[in-house]
């Protein structure tokens, strides 16, 4: 049927309800009891080490394995029991190197699911142009074009247009860009960020890659073996309070470092400077920077774009005309840049500063070193500060719990004494 | 007579017989091919049975032609029926197993794929697997084919159509000053006739297996 709406569909809720996977002829079960919930519009990503049912977890939300026990619920239907085909068309499904079909064009391999639902042709193509656009592809260029005739990080573009052509409310992605080179992959995740902040689909993601799992997930699930959840929780509190030590055995190393990519220049305090522009007539330029009372002022172009750091000296050697005193500025963050893009910057600057710049290049102010360490030891401390309420919150809760159970046995054993 | 006059006074003869050998072969293989397609589908999930299925169509293939179709004369009777069974059973082998070998070659990532966007099991098949699988099934079709050019001529033995007679006929009056020209006639024919038929083949591949998956 077609659907009559063409609203894009947003995230379902899911819940999954003591999943549990057992193989015949195996005492252990693959997937042991998972109970999660994920709310409607929320990326939830799935790390863990190979092997610890990660993804037969995934594959059984949209029971390509059935489970053996436990219930799934999307947007609140039981789908447990229900034709398994009428689940997965409302399910996207997108895996590693694409799963294209090589026999299809592009068009044909996305209007796949539309055509099976039973949409008009002339609903499917402009819907096929419609994905193409949404993944960054051109449809003219590449609508009749073969998988093969296209990159991998293309490929992977097509698979995500596929699984999303329907409008499903949910997507689920079995490590996606697992096998692309890391600037392609990049370059994709920063993709499905955009595409997600569009869409607001409910995304359950694996991947075995932790810094992927950080960029990508609004919580993370970190599964030990028979997909145990070792903690499920928002980036930021993973990396600052890590549950156990296999959680921070995966976090791994610099913990610290990988929180900074959490943090958005944008976030922190953005210092301004004395700029002066490339019109100004030298005069004019020497007297700001005496009245600024620094060694240093940014040239700005016509455009208002960063272009030479000035020093005093410079200044004094430039005699008259300004066009090879100064350095050129080579590297600018944005305020959508995260922290760690900021500091890479500032620390290959030999000054230990960045500018920073808004719409079409355009300067908005500077980050220096000083800035960012305050800034990140704010972070920190704060984090510290929620994980510790976090922590006492639970103690709490657990404190009164056995206080009521011991009170509740104390009562029995007084009765058992007095018998 | 020379080979050149013998073919100018029998061709109307010998034109029927390379249509009616053609067209035996071309029936056989139609049949072959929906038949083998059909058993490779049912059993190329289950290893036994794929490998009963093979096994069985090899086994067929072992019987000498000349016993299978002197066999075949007390069941079906002589004529076209023992040539018509005989034929497509030969056929059968290598559809078969190059449907089974086929389908099972179907990289599992594209049909856990096609599962995972809902496509139902017919779906699949009709749509992923056998189109996938379709250029070794077409391999397999032109070598039956070939092989049935030259297994059709055993049935002149029974009285079926076909250049066979042609040899057949020669063999009998060996030492006759037409004898070797038939022999000839017939053998040549089946030869062209082969040839012909493989260049349609290469057309058929280039009209029927998609483009993304052409080598």
């Amino acid at each position: 049927m077609p659907e009559s709406t063409s609203a894009a569909a947003t995230g379902a809720t899911i819940e999954l309800e003591n999943l549990t996977k057992r193989y015949p002829g195996n005492p252990q079960p693959a997937v042991d009891g998972v109970s999660m919930e994920i709310g409607a519009g929320e990326t939830v990503v799935f790390v863990g080490p190979s092997g610890c049912g990660k993804s037969t977890t995934l594959k059984m939300i949209n029971r390509l394995i059935e489970p053996t026990g436990g219930r799934i619920r999307i947007g609140g239907e039981d789908v447990t029991d229900i034709d398994p085909v009428r689940l997965r068309r409302k399910v996207g499904y997108a895996i590693q190197s694409s799963g294209l079909f090589p026999h299809m064009t592009v068009a044909q391999n996305i209007g796949l699911v539309p055509k099976m639902v039973g949409w008009p042709k002339p609903r499917i193509r402009s819907r096929v142009e419609e994905m193409l656009d949404l993944v960054g592809l051109d449809p003219g260029e590449f609508r009749d074009r073969y998988p093969r005739q296209l990159s991998g990080g293309q490929q992977q573009r097509v698979g995500v247009a596929r699984a999303l052509a329907a409008d499903p409310p949910v997507l689920l992605m079995d490590e996606p860009f697992g096998a692309v080179d890391p600037i392609t992959r990049d370059h994709l995740q920063d993709e499905l960020i955009r595409l997600q902040h569009e869409l607001h689909k409910t995304i359950v993601f694996v991947t075995h890659d932790f810094d992927e799992a950080i960029k990508l997930g609004d919580r993370i699930a970190v599964l030990r073996e028979r997909s145990h959840i070792a903690q499920f929780d928002t980036p930021e509190a993973i990396l600052t309070n890590p549950a156990d030590d296999f959680v921070s055995g995966f976090v791994g190393a610099g913990a610290a470092l990988k929180r900074l990519n959490l943090t958005r220049v944008g976030d922190v305090e953005i210092t301004d400077w004395p700029t002066v522009t490339v019109d100004d007539p030298l005069q004019h330029i020497i007297d700001r920077l005496r009245a600024a009372g620094g060694n240093e002022i940014l040239l700005l172009d016509r455009r208002g774009r960063p272009y030479k750091w000035l020093r005093r000296g410079d200044l004094m050697r430039a005699k008259g005309s300004l066009a090879r005193a100064g350095t050129l500025v080579h590297d600018t963050v944005t305020r959508d840049g995260t922290l760690r893009d900021a500091l890479e910057a500032v620390l290959t600057d030999n000054a230990g500063r960045v500018a920073v710049t808004g719409r079409h290049g355009r300067y908005e102010g500077v980050v220096d070193m000083e800035t960012l360490m305050n800034s990140v030891h704010e972070l920190l401390e704060a984090d510290r500060l929620d994980a510790l309420e976090h922590r006492h919150d639970l103690e709490e809760a657990r404190a009164d719990r056995t206080q009521s159970e011991q009170e509740g046995s104390g009562g029995f054993g007084e009765e058992g004494t007095k018998a | 007579m020379n080979f050149w006059e013998f073919l100018s006074s029998r061709h109307q003869q010998l034109l029927t017989d390379a249509y009616q050998h053609a067209s035996a072969v071309f029936q056989c293989m139609v049949v072959a091919t929906a038949l083998g397609v059909l058993i490779g589908v049912v059993t190329y999930r289950s290893e036994w049975a794929g490998n009963l299925a093979t096994v069985t169509t090899s086994t067929i293939l072992t019987i000498p032609s000349l016993a299978m179709i002197g066999l075949l004369i007390p069941i079906v009777g002589l004529g076209v029926p023992p040539t018509v069974t005989a034929l497509t059973l030969y056929g059968l082998l290598p559809v078969v197993r190059n449907a089974i070998v086929g389908l099972r070659g179907v990289d599992p990532a594209l049909v856990d794929a096609a599962k995972g966007i809902g496509m139902s099991r017919p779906a699949r098949l009709l749509r992923v697997e056998l189109p996938l699988a379709w250029p070794p099934i077409l391999t397999g079709i032109r070598v039956s084919t070939q092989m049935l050019m030259g297994i059709a001529a055993i049935a002149a033995y029974a009285s079926g159509p076909g250049l066979g007679n042609e040899i057949f006929r020669g063999i009998a009056s060996l030492g006759s000053k037409n004898a070797l020209n038939q022999v000839l006639a017939g053998t040549l024919g089946i030869i062209v006739l082969a040839l012909l038929f493989d260049a349609a083949y290469v057309l058929l591949g280039r009209l029927t297996i998609p483009r993304g998956i052409r080598a």
